[in-house]
C-alpha cells in the first residue's frame, strides 16, 4: 500500500474531521506549521489538540478557536516568554474555555510510546511529589512494581486519531525520511489511528543511512509536498529557524485584536503556504 | 582595573563556576545554557552539555534560542530521540547536573514554574513543567538559578512542579545551599558589595544564614569577554530573518 500524494488542503480535509484527537509534533524543529495553518483556514472546531510544546502553531490554533482542549507538557514561546493566546484561553476562556491535559515532558514521551506500543500505559518515575499528580488525576498515578515492590508512576497511552508531521522528504513511493532533532516523533507517528505528512519535497530515491529515521510507505496515510511548511520553526539542511520572528511573535499575540487581524491577513487571507510565506516576507 | 559587570551576569559566572570539567549536563535554555557554555568556553572544555530536544555532546557556537535550535543537532555527537534522553539518559541515573529556573521556589527548593494563583483559575499561566520534575529526580545533582526577590522566593508555592532538594540555589545576590539535616536553604555566600540585610530583605521567608558567609569572587575578565563576545553572537544571530528558498 502507498500513501496518496495530495495537496494540503485536500489532505486536511480528507483525514481531520471537527472533534477528533489531533497530535502536530515536532520538537521545535520540523514543525507543521502549513498544516496548521491549513486547518484554522478551513475553521476546524473542537478539536483535542496533542504536542509536548503547543508552541506557536498551537497558540494560533487555540486563539482562532480550534482547540476544545489541550495535551501538552510546556506551554511557553522557547526563549522569549508566554504563549499569549494559550494563556488568555485558561486565564479568560477566550475565545471559548480550553480544558487541559498537563503532563512533564517525561511522562508525555512514556504516554506516546505506550500508544506506538500498542500498551495501555506507560511507566516512568516521575512526577513524584509534585502538584501535577493532584491537578491531573485522571491521567497520573502511581503503581507498584509486580517484581520489585518499587512505586512507579503510571500515565495512560496517547492515541491520536491523527497525528500530522513534517519531514525533509519523501521518495515518489511513499516512503518518508526525517533528519535532525526528531523529538517524540517516531512515537506521536507509531501511536496513531492515521499518518499523514507534509514534506519539503518529493525526490527519486531517499538515498537514506542504513539506521536513518525512515517511516516506510505503508505506515502513512498521505503525503502533501509543501515547501517551507515548518516555517517559522525550521527543516535542517533546508532552512533555519525564524529566531526573529519567534521574537516578533510576543507583540502579535499579546492582544485579542492584533492577534485577529494578524491570522486574518496572513493565514486566513492567504491561499496556501507559498503565500503565506510571501504575505510575512519569508519568500519571494 | 576591573571591568565593569551586571548582578545577571555574576550569577551566571557564578553558576559557571561549580560545573567540574568532564560533567554531564542536562542544560535548560536562557540563563542555566549561558552558564554551562561559559564553563565548556572556559574552564571546563569537556563538559557534555544534553539539551533535552535529543542533541547530546553539543558545542554551539551561539546560545540557543529555543531548545532544538538548528545550531544545537549541527554541533553535536549525536541526536537521539526525545523519548531516550529522558529514559536512557536521565532516568538511568547518567546525567551529573541538571540546571533549573522557576517562577517560585520555597526555603526546602521546591520549584513552582506552572501557575500563579490556583490551578483551574490562575492568575497568571506560566509554561508548566517540561523536562523539571525528572531533571529534579534524576540528576546527580541539581542546580537552581534564579533572580531573588519576596516574590520569588515565597514562604508557600502556588504549585508544586517540581520537588527540591536542590544542590545550590544561586541568585543575583549570592549562594544558599541545604543544611545537612532539615534540607533547609541557607545562605552561604555572597557577591562583593552585597550585603546579608539585603539577601534577607529580598527574601519571602525568614532566611537563615550561615554562621561564616564566603565570598565569591567578582566574575574574571577573562569570564566577562567570553560571555560578552558569546551573547554578541547570539544576538547577531537572532536577529537574522530566515528566508525560505521556494522551488520556481
Amino acid at each position: 500500500m502507498t500513501p496518496q500524494f495530495l495537496s494540503l488542503r485536500d489532505t486536511m480535509s480528507a483525514y481531520v474531521h471537527d472533534g477528533m484527537t489531533v497530535a502536530l509534533e515536532g520538537f521545535t524543529h520540523l514543525i507543521p506549521f502549513a498544516a496548521g495553518h491549513e486547518l484554522i483556514r478551513q475553521r476546524r472546531r473542537g478539536l483535542t489538540l496533542v504536542r509536548m510544546t503547543p508552541d506557536l502553531i498551537y497558540d494560533q490554533m487555540i486563539g482562532m478557536g480550534c482547540a476544545e482542549k489541550l495535551v501538552f507538557s510546556w506551554g511557553g514561546n522557547p526563549g522569549v516568554g508566554s504563549l499569549h493566546r494559550l494563556r488568555d484561553a485558561i486565564e479568560k476562556d477566550w475565545p471559548h474555555p480550553l480544558t487541559i491535559d498537563e503532563h512533564s515532558h517525561a511522562g508525555m514521551a512514556v504516554r506516546y510510546t505506550a500508544g506506538a506500543s500498542g500498551l495501555p500505559f506507560g511507566i516512568l518515575k516521575g512526577y513524584t511529589g509534585t502538584s501535577l499528580v493532584d491537578a491531573n488525576r485522571e491521567h497520573i498515578t502511581s503503581i507498584t512494581c509486580p517484581f520489585t515492590g518499587e512505586a512507579v508512576t503510571a500515565v495512560p497511552a496517547l492515541i491520536p486519531d491523527v497525528t500530522i508531521l513534517h519531514a525533509q522528504q519523501a521518495d515518489v513511493a511513499g516512503n518518508v525520511l526525517m533528519r535532525g532533532i526528531v523529538g517524540a516523533s517516531r512515537e506521536a507517528a507509531m501511536a496513531a489511528r492515521t499518518l499523514v505528512f507534509t514534506v519539503e519535497q518529493v525526490v527519486d530515491d531517499l538515498d537514506a543511512p542504513m539506521n536513518a529515521f525512515v517511516i516506510p510507505a505503508w505506515q502513512i496515510a498521505a503525503i502533501a509536498e509543501v515547501p517551507g511548511g515548518a516555517y517559522p520553526s525550521y527543516a535542517q539542511g533546508y532552512y533555519a529557524r525564524d529566531n526573529a520572528f519567534y521574537q516578533a511573535w510576543d507583540a502579535i499575540a499579546r492582544s485579542r485584536d492584533d492577534f485577529v487581524s494578524w491570522m486574518t491577513q496572513h493565514v486566513l487571507g492567504t491561499l496556501d503556504h507559498a503565500e503565506f510565506l510571501r504575505s510575512v516576507g519569508a519568500a519571494d | 582595573m576591573a571591568i565593569a559587570y551586571t548582578p545577571d551576569e555574576m550569577m551566571t559566572v557564578a553558576a559557571a563556576r561549580r560545573l567540574p570539567n568532564g560533567a554531564v549536563c542536562f542544560v535548560g535554555i536562557g540563563l542555566p545554557s549561558a552558564a554551562c557554555n561559559l564553563a565548556r568556553l572556559t574552564h571546563a572544555p569537556d563538559l557534555v552539555l544534553i539539551y533535552e530536544s535529543g542533541t547530546v555532546g553539543t558545542q554551539p557556537t551561539v546560545l540557543p534560542l529555543s531548545i532544538g535550535d538548528g545550531e544545537l543537532a549541527e554541533t553535536a555527537r549525536t541526536v537521539i530521540p526525545l523519548p531516550e534522553i529522558f529514559t536512557h539518559y536521565l532516568q538511568r541515573g547518567r546525567v551529573d547536573v541538571g540546571f533549573l529556573g522557576a517562577a517560585q521556589v520555597d526555603r526546602f527548593g521546591n520549584l513552582n514554574s506552572t501557575v500563579i494563583g490556583r490551578y483551574d483559575q490562575p492568575t497568571v499561566r506560566l509554561p508548566g513543567a517540561g523536562g523539571a520534575p525528572e531533571i529534579a529526580a534524576h540528576a546527580r545533582s541539581v542546580l537552581v538559578v534564579m533572580k531573588q526577590s519576596a516574590r520569588t522566593l515565597v514562604p508557600a508555592l502556588d504549585f508544586r512542579t517540581s520537588a527540591g532538594k536542590p544542590t545550590a540555589l544561586i541568585t543575583d545576590l549570592g549562594v544558599m545551599t541545604p543544611d545537612a539535616s532539615t534540607h533547609e536553604l541557607v545562605l552561604t555566600s555572597l557577591y562583593e558589595g552585597v550585603t546579608v540585610d539585603a539577601a534577607r530583605a529580598a527574601c519571602g521567608w525568614p532566611l537563615r544564614i550561615a554562621e561564616s558567609i564566603t565570598s565569591i569572587s567578582p566574575p574574571t575578565d577573562d569570564e566577562l569577554l567570553v560571555l560578552r563576545s558569546l551573547h554578541e553572537r547570539t544576538r547577531h544571530a537572532h536577529s537574522q530573518r530566515v528566508r525560505v528558498p521556494l522551488p520556481s
